[in-house]
């Protein structure tokens, strides 16, 4: 094929809708944690999401200076409502922005849904096994609000389990609606703490190892779907252990968060 | 709205401004190195390890090189700016590797058919589609030595693509070869909503950006 040729079936053919930027605007805002908040948006033109993906913000100063950053959905595709968890980070300028200043009525902003990968559907099945270190909770808790809205039938062929890693209860986002799912049981959720713990606590405070997994995971027979999620240790050495015992690797979806300040 | 930004209440840049020139748009310096994959990372020992480069011909004609045969390919060691399509960058880093220039001239001296496009393709199923003027010129390696030392596992070791003027997910981490193709044919990020060329200065992140 010549190139005049590709080049004619390349612009009778229409790329993809870009996906432009909109002012959406908050509705409300969440202290989740001392260092968590969640904001609430209204976004005019949201076209859907999938649990898991997640959204690019861009602020704008009135110099020009323009900052992004992608911040995860922890809302279910169902609501009609957008919810961002944002961790604020005190080095950063968009985290502090986000977790501060930024407050109802405000616009902020944003494009997506981006992400197609990292998502799950109650129609994919399960079981589902969800593995969260420190705001890595979020896209995992898109998925969980997806199948706590799916019907019963639905839900009940598909069990999940979550395992969650933080430093302390205190930071423990989402730990109200943790409990509500998990008694009486819809989800089981674990909870490890890794720096401190309630005396009374009678839980895992220890980083995820490979003795944690094997109580808390399936086996490899199962062929679970799992969803990891998290910083780069916890992600790198969760995944790994999760393919030396026995799960197919393409079975593990992995998103790691870096420095996202 | 896209002719007049909103501008955003009470917001006001942190950080110190980068060098002029060095920051493509919508991008932040980092001094990380974060860690980015859809997935576990593969671990291949070297004695199995190979690269190969298949022709246009569906593969049918090829060249593969064994470790221990790149490693005797003459080396470069490029420093170079690195920017990821979750907005960081980061200056300056240093890398040692085989030019893609050397591996593509080999491969087409020895008949392999040659093509327009390119296809990375990866242990653990990832690829990546790039034009081949991309991965010519002096532009792109094979790397296997980062900041000194051997590539780490979880940053593409034992060995990745650099393809550092575009998005850095065209830098395949994990590398087994190159597909040469007629067309171009989108690859694992592509096909879910990223950009087929990734130009940062263009701020081509997703597709249907401009």
């Amino acid at each position: 094929m010549s190139e005049a040729v590709v080049e004619r079936v390349a612009a009778a053919t229409p790329g993809p809708p870009r996906l432009e930027w909109q002012v959406a605007t908050v509705v409300s805002v969440q202290q989740e944690t001392p260092r968590a908040r969640t904001l609430v948006l209204d976004v005019p033109q949201w076209p859907g999401h999938r649990a898991g993906q997640h959204v690019d913000v861009r602020l704008v100063a009135e110099d020009g200076y323009q900052a992004q950053r992608s911040y995860s959905i922890a809302s279910a595709p169902a609501e009609r409502t957008v919810a961002l968890t944002v961790e604020r980070l005190d080095d950063g300028e968009v985290s502090p922005y986000l977790c501060g200043v930024l407050q109802p009525a405000d616009g902020v902003e944003v494009r997506g849904p981006i992400g197609g990968y990292f998502v799950w559907e109650v129609a994919q099945g399960g079981p589902l096994l969800l593995v969260a270190g420190g705001s890595g909770i979020v896209p995992l808790m898109a998925m969980l609000r997806h199948h706590a809205r799916a019907d019963v039938s639905a839900r009940a062929a598909v069990p999940v389990r979550l395992l969650y890693s933080a430093r302390t209860l205190d930071d423990v986002i989402y730990r109200a609606e943790l409990e509500k799912l998990a008694d009486p049981p819809q989800v089981e959720v674990v909870l490890t703490l890794t720096r401190d713990a309630p005396p009374a606590w009678s839980g895992y405070r220890r980083r995820v190892d490979r003795a944690m997994l094997e109580a808390v995971s399936w086996p490899s027979s199962a062929a679970p779907h799992v969803y990891v999620c998290g910083p780069t240790s916890l992600v790198e050495s969760v995944a790994t252990l999760l393919v030396d015992l026995g799960h197919e690797a393409s079975r593990v979806r992995t998103e790691r968060f870096g420095p996202t300040a | 709205m896209a002719d007049q930004p909103f501008i955003a209440r009470g917001f006001h840049s942190r950080r110190a401004a980068a060098p002029p020139g060095r920051l493509p748009p919508g991008q932040y310096e980092t001094r990380d190195f974060p860690v980015l994959s859809a997935g576990p990372t593969p671990r291949t020992p070297l004695e199995s390890w190979d690269f190969t480069i298949r022709g246009a011909d569906g593969g049918q004609s090829s060249v593969r090189w064994s470790w221990d045969e790149l490693q005797a390919l003459p080396r470069e060691t490029p420093t170079v700016d690195i920017h990821c399509v979750t907005k960081w960058s980061k200056f300056d880093t240093r890398w040692e590797g085989v030019s893609v220039d050397t591996l593509l001239d080999a491969a087409l001296t020895a008949g392999v058919a040659d093509g327009a496009f390119v296809l990375a393709f990866c242990d653990g199923g990832y690829t990546t589609n790039l034009p081949r003027a991309d991965v010519t010129g002096g532009k792109a390696w094979v790397a296997f030595g980062y900041d000194g030392a051997p590539l780490a596992p979880e940053h593409g070791g034992p060995a990745r693509l650099l393809v550092p003027h575009l998005y850095f997910w065209k830098s395949a981490k994990w590398v087994r070869g190159l597909q040469l193709l007629p067309s171009d044919e989108p690859g694992f990020w592509e096909q879910l909503g990223y950009h087929d060329r990734g130009d940062p200065w263009r701020e081509q992140r997703y597709q249907g950006d401009p």
